[in-house]
């Protein structure tokens, strides 16, 4: 996750407050999206960005897990996300959230 | 009538220590962390110049392998050694010492000093070179000794040039202030200058025009030139026209991000096809920033740094020859201020709109030119097969829209894709990679038609949010010239004759009266 987007979330979450944010990834791998998950709960595995040793512990989904396709209209869902659905390992990707928020989320 | 595109040129620079100097993901490191593992094993991942030669996808972007033939060979490609020659049909790999002087060439306010024995080295190396013109030679200067350029770098703010880890050279700042003069910016842009010029001199030589029958010049890499009161103001294509001897051109800069190779080409063809201009050259040198951007995933992985080539390209296009191929401005698409960043949207923008709009299918076009960025480099980041994953989009889309059958999804990204060869130097991967050889296989009537699709990521420079991008299609050549259209005597001709015809109507009705 690039620095300013770790800013960002950093700035968002002392806002209002980490147990009310929900960050969403859209990363087309499952390492990437276990890399920016793991930034956004246990701090920035690179150790170069504003979340270095910030374990914020937030909730964090994949647009393509289950949980966060079900709070959208199919409609919507299909029209803004369908294709990459298809493309995408999204087994892959669920694993490699599950796997992260288990160690790492608090909230 | 359709311009078309007459010839190309592409050419990489091996640098192997402007990675270590002036990569911004090293540069960055020596600030943030400088005692960092990384930076201490980093010279040992650095690659020598044979066998950067010697690397396919390099010689691929050089034109002396197809991509169907490094498509062959399997991946990763690091490793794997082919047949390491220097010039290919497209272009070269020039060595770092020699492009060191092709800065000092393309400098024309002696802000490039480089040290005597290694300028008359280098000079000797430079030479050999049949593009290099006695002109061009003279340029370059006896150079200086090693205690002025240690001391330019130590004590005048000058950014130092190294060979083999050597301080062999700097590059002076422009101005004692202006940080857009200052010699980390001077450095860049003469980089991008002087690749770009590269590019140039292999375009003329493959075109077969005389340099003075460029028109103009489209440069459309992603530097900023200019002072603290006008920071981008440009011209780098006028810049470079006057290294390469286009003397008869003027020309422009055109930005966007990664997108903007594929705006500066639909802008090409149109002013060819309008008859504002008749040859016009889109071109674009390397970025010296972006050498060893995922250098930290590749040391960790124990692979040698594979971004440590600069990238420069160049096309021609003319008016219509009846035999090079078209560029087809009815099929042009556009992401749009509304279009949406979804990569639904995005693809249904740039591939599917204007297809419908020509009422073709996807499976219509045989080839398709997305980002074509080098998977060795990407996939060891975590960012995966770039080509492969917009291969995979567009052959999705297909399916969506009826096209095709999900089960073909796999042999359509085969059938309709190819793999990455390119350098990930943002603008130079993006579409413009295969347009050479897209000319060569329709020329060759492997395929019918490609659709070149650049697109750019703006949110990077905090302006907008939004992403960008635009295509187009290059088609096999009908046949008709622009000459074979109606000339100007005949034109005379016809109006003479309606004139005449004219006369005679009055002069008969007055009679009638």
């Amino acid at each position: 996750m690039d620095q300013e987007n770790q800013k960002r979330v950093k700035d968002l979450s002392e806002n209002f407050g980490p147990e009310n944010i929900v960050v969403v990834l859209g990363a087309a791998e499952g390492e990437a999206a276990g890399l920016a998950a793991e930034t956004v709960t246990a701090g920035d595995p690179t150790y170069s960005g504003p979340l270095s040793g910030v374990p914020l512990g937030l909730k964090v989904y994949h647009i393509c897990e289950e949980e966060i396709k079900s709070e959208i209209p199919q409609e919507l869902y299909e029209e803004q996300v369908g294709m990459m659905e298809m493309v995408l390992d999204t087994d892959d990707i669920a694993s490699e959230m599950k796997s992260i928020r288990e160690q790492y989320m608090k909230y | 009538m359709n311009s078309v595109i007459k010839a190309t040129s592409y050419v990489l620079v091996h640098t192997p220590d402007m990675v270590v100097h002036n990569g911004s993901t090293q540069t960055t490191e020596r600030i943030v962390n400088p005692e960092s593992e990384y930076l201490k094993k980093l010279s040992g991942h650095i690659r020598s110049y044979g066998d950067v030669l010697a690397y396919p996808p390099n010689q691929t972007y050089i034109g002396n392998m197809t991509p169907d033939e490094l498509g062959a060979i399997p991946q990763p490609w690091h490793g794997q050694k082919t047949d390491g020659v220097r010039f290919g049909k497209f272009g070269e790999i020039m060595p770092q010492d020699e492009f060191y002087l092709m800065m000092q060439i393309c400098d024309v306010f002696d802000l490039v000093k480089i040290e005597k024995n290694f300028a008359a080295a280098a000079k000797t190396n430079l030479a050999q070179n049949p593009l290099i013109t006695q002109d061009m030679l003279s340029k370059v200067k006896e150079g200086v000794g090693a205690d002025e350029i240690t001391a330019l770098v130590e004590e005048q703010h000058a950014e130092g040039l190294y060979q083999d880890g050597i301080l062999v050279g700097a590059v002076k700042r422009a101005h004692d202030v202006d940080i857009n003069l200052s010699a980390h910016v001077i450095l860049e842009n003469l980089v991008s200058k002087a690749s770009g010029v590269l590019a140039l001199l292999h375009l003329i030589n493959n075109s077969g025009i005389k340099a003075d029958e460029v028109d103009y010049v489209i440069e459309c890499s992603e530097e900023a030139c200019g002072d603290m009161n006008q920071r981008g103001g440009g011209n780098f294509a006028k810049a470079e026209a006057e290294i390469a001897g286009l003397n008869g051109a003027t020309g422009s800069d055109l930005r966007g991000f990664c997108a903007a190779p594929a705006h500066a080409l639909i802008t090409a063809a149109s002013l060819v096809k309008a008859g504002v201009y008749k040859n016009v050259v889109v071109t674009a040198g390397g970025c010296s920033a972006k050498l060893g951007m995922n250098g930290k995933d590749h040391v960790k992985k124990e692979l040698p740094i594979l971004e440590d080539v600069l990238g420069g390209f160049a096309v021609l296009i003319s008016p219509n020859d009846g035999v090079n191929p078209e560029i087809n401005l009815d099929i042009v698409g556009r992401h749009t201020v509304g279009t949406g960043s979804s990569p639904q949207a995005v693809i249904t923008s740039l591939v599917a709109a204007p297809l419908d709009k020509a009422g073709m299918k996807i499976i219509d076009i045989d080839k398709y030119s997305p980002e074509l960025q080098n998977p060795d480099v990407t996939k060891p980041a975590g960012a995966g097969d770039v080509p492969l994953a917009n291969y995979k989009m567009i052959g999705a889309l297909a399916v969506k829209r009826g096209e095709l059958e999900k089960a073909q999804l796999n042999d359509f990204t085969m059938e309709h894709g190819l793999v990455g060869w390119s350098p990930t130097q943002g603008h130079i991967p993006s579409g413009v990679p295969y347009v050479g050889f897209a000319r060569q296989d329709i020329l060759d009537g492997k395929i019918k038609n490609a659709m070149i699709i650049g697109k750019g990521s703006l949110f990077l420079g905090r302006m907008t949010n939004l992403f960008d991008g635009v295509s187009f299609v290059i088609q096999g050549n009908n046949g008709v010239t622009q000459e074979a259209g109606v000339s100007e005597a005949e034109v005379k001709g016809l109006i003479a004759k309606a004139m005449k015809d004219f006369a005679l109507m009055l002069s008969g009705g007055q009679e009638g009266k």
